[in-house]
């Protein structure tokens, strides 16, 4: 029999049922694991080994849909008395005083919490190398970056060192280390998961969503987290499908958008080739393909690192050393105490969006930057509409390039933003958008294809993605650690 | 689109309460610069008749809830993380001037 750690949770469930595992042998087993292979990927930032193996033991036998099965959550989800730091050391200590609602919903369903998960600081960046406890390791080859900025998350599903994960995506952060660790990951509908109790990062594109093994992970786990909440006034209250009914092996008539302007110079060859295969055989299965055109695609970049960088400089004035975390010592009024407390806890990655954020947002300039990028969002979002009369979803690449090497783009912010050039538009708009894995480079590097639909439309995404992935073996090989 | 220079960028960084040295200043100042210049790319279209958007979902209304008691953290679960605290308060340095 296999390893447990190297199974999915809708197969762990079942043994369960059948009574030929328990919730603490897979609690006991994966601990292991982790213990074996996290001293080389450095996913796990908080390992919550006592706890969870206390819960694990009373888990079992209970009727909850994630009842016994173990989930790593990323560092900016808080979890009530657990160490929730967002990889700054300018959260070092804190803990926070309640859960948030995906935590909630999780321990609801009887999900086992396993710790949490290396990023990018305060979600700020494409590779994980911004974190303060240092860079999370690919497991397909450890000189290089696992994405980010759920990189943490995505490698430690690739490594099996969790069940299931749940990340967070404001530019691509779920969707990226996904395809770059050769695993799935949706960022939901804007709007579809309530973000209460994430720390923040940019409020009007922030989601959390699932990081899974397969497709019907993924809709398992967001058919548990997914659903309105009085506590966050931007959740929508429209009814929950149970997502597995979506995961059909048919796309007969589907029809699939295929946009030109994503495949452009700075795109690798390889990925290319591995995501028109993919669009092929989807066709070959009896979906119909058509060319669209998303013509602001080009500035989508442009308008995020404006919009995303100017929220993020709001929502991290809160960060000033008087209610949580850290404070400087040794300042001479509260405005030098803030300043301090301010520049020793933000990273490099941290300063320099909160400066561009602020600068967008400053007399003089406002008008110029971010008013100018939310009208071209504007435009984004009517690229989308418009192409959606067409077509019921689109296929793109999900990265420019498999993973680069540590420390390739450090020295380069602007070539590490435009590694999220295809996962931005989706965050703009607001849309729903799953990587899954759909081949391998000649070095061995995973390769995904992104699927994008319409809004709380994740049904469509997960019936093109299920039928894709029953299809190939891609989603089936992991790297040996 | 206007360019950025180290006096800009050491105003913004007082707006943001951040101390800057030298070192960091001039690569800040390079690095946002090249930065703001990819993103004057936003000045090819025209968006003279088009309406800003702030949040993804057009629907999106202001929500209030009813004005009832309800419980929420006491004080000491609020001050548990607190770096510095005196009774039921936050404590911080000096904020106004003299003794």
């Amino acid at each position: 029999m296999e390893n447990l750690y190297s199974l999915t949770a809708h197969k762990l469930k079942e043994l369960m049922t059948k009574g030929e595992t328990t919730p603490a042998a897979v609690a006991e087993q994966l601990f292991s694991r982790i213990e074996k292979c996290d001293g080389k990927i450095k996913a796990v930032v908080f390992n919550g080994k006592d706890n969870a193996l206390k819960n694990a033991v009373a888990s079992s036998g209970k009727n909850g849909r994630l009842a016994g099965v173990p989930v790593l959550l990323k560092d900016n989800i808080c979890v009530k008395g657990e160490p929730t730091t967002c990889a700054s050391k300018i959260l070092a200590g804190f803990r926070p005083p309640y859960d948030a609602t995906v935590t909630r919903k999780l321990k609801d369903a009887g999900a086992v919490l396993i710790g949490k998960a290396n990023m990018d600081e305060f979600a700020f960046g494409s590779s994980c190398e911004t974190s303060c406890y240092g860079p999370t390791k690919n497991p397909w080859d450890t000189a290089r970056i696992p994405g980010g900025s759920s990189g943490g998350s995505a490698a430690a599903v690739a490594s099996d060192e969790t069940i299931l994960a749940l990340g967070s995506d404001t530019g691509g952060s779920i969707r990226q280390p996904a395809a770059l660790c050769g695993v799935v990951g949706l960022k939901p509908t804007y709007g579809r998961v309530s973000r209460y109790g994430l720390i923040a990062f940019a409020s009007s594109l922030d989601q959390i969503g699932p990081i899974t093994k397969d497709t019907e992970d993924a809709a398992l786990l967001l058919s548990v987290i997914a659903g309105y909440d009085e506590m966050d006034s931007t959740s929508v209250d429209l009814p929950v499908p149970d997502y597995s009914k979506a995961l059909t092996k048919n796309v007969k008539g589907l029809r699939i958008g295929v946009p030109k302007e994503y495949f452009i110079e700075g795109l690798d060859k390889e990925v290319e080739a591995s995501v028109r295969s993919a669009v092929a055989l989807l066709k070959s299965l009896g979906a119909e393909v058509k060319e669209i055109s998303l013509p602001h695609t080009e500035y989508a970049v442009s308008t995020y690192y404006i919009v995303a960088t100017a929220e993020a400089s709001s929502n991290l004035a809160r960060f000033d050393g008087v209610q949580y975390g850290l404070r400087a010592d040794n300042a001479k009024d509260m405005i030098d105490m803030y300043i301090k407390t301010r520049s020793q806890g933000f990273g490099n990655e941290a300063k320099r969006r909160i400066l561009l954020g602020t600068y967008c947002l400053s007399t003089g300039y406002y008008d110029a930057y971010y008013l100018k990028a939310q009208k071209v969002r504007t435009k984004i979002r009517e690229d989308f509409d418009k192409a959606f009369r067409a077509c019921d979803c689109i296929i793109t690449p999900t990265s420019p390039t498999p993973a680069f090497k540590i420390g390739e783009k450090t020295n380069d912010p602007l070539s590490m933003y435009l590694s999220d050039i295809y996962t931005i538009p989706a965050n703009l708009a607001g849309l729903p958008a799953i990587s899954i894995p759909c081949g391998f480079s000649k070095e061995g590097l995973p390769i995904g294809m992104q699927i994008l639909a319409k809004a709380f439309d994740e049904e469509t995404i997960f019936r093109a993605a299920y039928t894709f992935e029953q299809s190939t073996e891609f989603y089936r090989k992991r790297p040996k650690i | 689109m206007k360019t950025i220079d180290s006096k800009i960028v050491k105003h913004v960084a007082h707006l943001a309460r951040l101390e800057l040295d030298d070192k960091e200043l001039k690569e800040y100042s390079g690095q946002l610069a090249s930065i703001l210049s990819y993103i004057s790319k936003l000045n090819e279209i025209d968006t003279a008749n088009v309406v800003p958007t702030s949040h993804a979902l057009t629907t999106l209304k202001n929500v209030f809830r009813k004005d009832v008691p309800r419980k929420s953290l006491g004080p000491d679960e609020a001050l548990a993380n607190a770096p510095s605290k005196e009774d039921d308060f936050f404590r911080v340095p000096q904020i106004l001037e003299g003794k």
